[in-house]
């Protein structure tokens, strides 16, 4: 019971809280490229969300098995103390590149009609940031060394599926507001890639509104492993949630400092 | 090669604003939301993506006779990769904390758009010099953006400028400019803004030729 609620605050944090585009600002070129019209996003969101999972279970059995420190394979070759983390990045890109490969041929050859109507996007994924921020997410998890536990094989999918699932979630929603912008006056200056950016902040605004949801789910569903799970340890890297600073008291009001956390403790 | 094309001194010029990665190729945005909130982080990254960028254009003009057409994207990768791993190890050894704090964003360099795209469209066909030229001018073209978004983002989120304060005590600091929505308004402001002084000069220009 504990484990499937752990599998469930991952998979709510990387599709929602934590969402791929709107906070760790992954996949933000075909993100803007690709969100003209609803169903060109559904397909792209397809693609990367069946990509996404294929390289993450593949990045998730090399670094279990190969890359991280003591991992099992590289020691019974290489002996005691094997650590090859620093080929992670090389052995991702390849298997990036080899998953897109793969899914090409095989959606192309098992699935004609939906080649036709995403299989253009497939070479377009290989560079998508998204991909690998999830292959990099999977291996902070896994390649953890001695004392904590590894991420198991479900968890790194659920990992993988719901931040591609989050990434359709964010494209589509995209897709929609722009085929409502297209009957606006924009400014010139800001068509295309502007207005674009700027509705997204909007959304990126909206989606901060779930912040806090893993931290009151992780209480409610395991409150004695809340402490322990780590869904969200990262304190210090640039895309974590930041503590908003406190906002100043208005002269007068000596008392009443409004502290908003946001992710991080209790929403005040 | 041939040499046709524009000089090394032109591709240099060109790469910091008529081809700006950013404001004009809309290239290489993610590290430009993601690590702008701060001047040091933002040119933390600039630098890396100038080390990677310059020696992957170098190593690629180098072998580019040898490149089979259509494998030539997964070599491009690869060097890329393989640059990316010699940064980000250095930065991990001489800036820890620097490294701590940009996180997964020196890796996602590996597939960063503006490398991909300037060795495929420059490095590979033009001679070393060109090529390192190249790379030089678009690099500096990156960090001036990355320099631009981030210093609205400090400057307004935080109050500082590469750590110093320069706003008055009394300034409220706009914390969403540090967050995930400021990234996203900046930059698009920002773009517009680019894209609005692109056409009153070219305006200009057109009137009085």
């Amino acid at each position: 019971m504990e484990h499937i609620s752990e599998l469930i605050l991952v998979a709510v944090s990387a599709a929602i809280i934590n969402n791929f585009v709107l906070h760790y600002f992954v996949g933000i070129c075909p993100f803007i490229g690709v969100s003209r019209r609803v169903d060109m996003a559904f397909g792209m969101g397809c693609a990367v969300t069946f990509v996404i999972t294929i390289a993450g279970l593949l990045s998730w059995i090399f670094t279990y098995y190969i890359l991280r420190p003591g991992a099992p394979l590289a020691v019974l070759v290489i002996g005691e103390g094997a650590d090859l983390s620093i080929l992670s990045y090389i052995v991702y890109i390849f298997v990036i590149a080899s998953s897109v490969q793969l899914v090409e041929m095989y959606v192309r050859k098992f699935f004609p009609p939906l080649y036709k109507s995403f299989g253009v996007f497939l070479p377009l994924i290989t560079t998508n940031c998204a991909i690998l921020f999830a292959c990099l997410e999977i291996m902070k998890y896994v390649a953890v060394g001695k004392g904590a536990d590894p991420w198991g094989l479900d968890t790194a999918l659920v990992l993988a599926i719901f931040g591609g699932v989050g990434f359709t979630i964010a494209i589509v929603i995209m897709a929609g507001i722009r085929e409502e912008l297209d009957y606006c006056d924009v400014p010139r200056s800001l068509r295309g890639a502007g207005i674009t950016l700027i509705v997204a902040g909007i959304l990126s605004l909206a989606f901060m509104g779930f912040g806090g949801v893993d931290r009151s789910l992780k209480e409610v569903m395991s409150p004695a492993k809340a402490a322990a799970v780590a869904v969200d340890d990262d304190e210090e890297y640039i895309g974590a949630p930041t503590t908003m600073p406190a906002a100043k008291p208005a002269d007068g009001d000596a008392g009443a400092e409004i502290t908003m956390k946001t992710q991080r403790g209790a929403v005040q | 090669m041939s040499n046709d094309g524009p000089t090394s001194g032109e591709r240099f010029l060109r790469g910091l604003i008529p081809e700006n990665p950013v404001y004009r190729q809309l290239l290489g945005m993610c590290p430009t939301l993601a690590v702008t909130g701060g001047m040091n982080t933002a040119m933390t990254m600039a630098g890396a993506v100038a080390f990677v960028l310059i020696c992957a254009n170098v190593l690629t003009s180098l072998i580019r006779n040898l490149l089979k057409p259509h494998l030539r994207i997964l070599v491009f990768t690869l060097t890329i990769a393989t640059f990316v791993t010699i940064a980000d190890r250095l930065l991990a050894c001489y800036m820890y904390q620097m490294s701590k704090e940009l996180g997964p964003y020196i890796p996602l360099i590996i597939v960063n758009c503006v490398i991909i795209c300037r060795c495929e469209v420059c490095a590979s066909k033009q001679s070393v010099a060109i090529a390192a030229s190249d790379a030089v001018g678009q690099s500096l073209g990156f960090a001036l953006a990355l320099a631009s978004v981030a210093s609205v983002r400090e400057i307004l989120g935080s109050g500082t400028f590469f750590g110093l304060r320069v706003m008055p005590e009394a300034w409220p600091e706009w914390g969403i400019m540090v967050m995930p929505p400021g990234a996203f308004l900046t930059l698009g402001l920002l773009l517009g803004l680019a894209n609005w002084i692109g056409a009153i000069r070219e305006k200009k220009s057109g009137t009085a030729a």
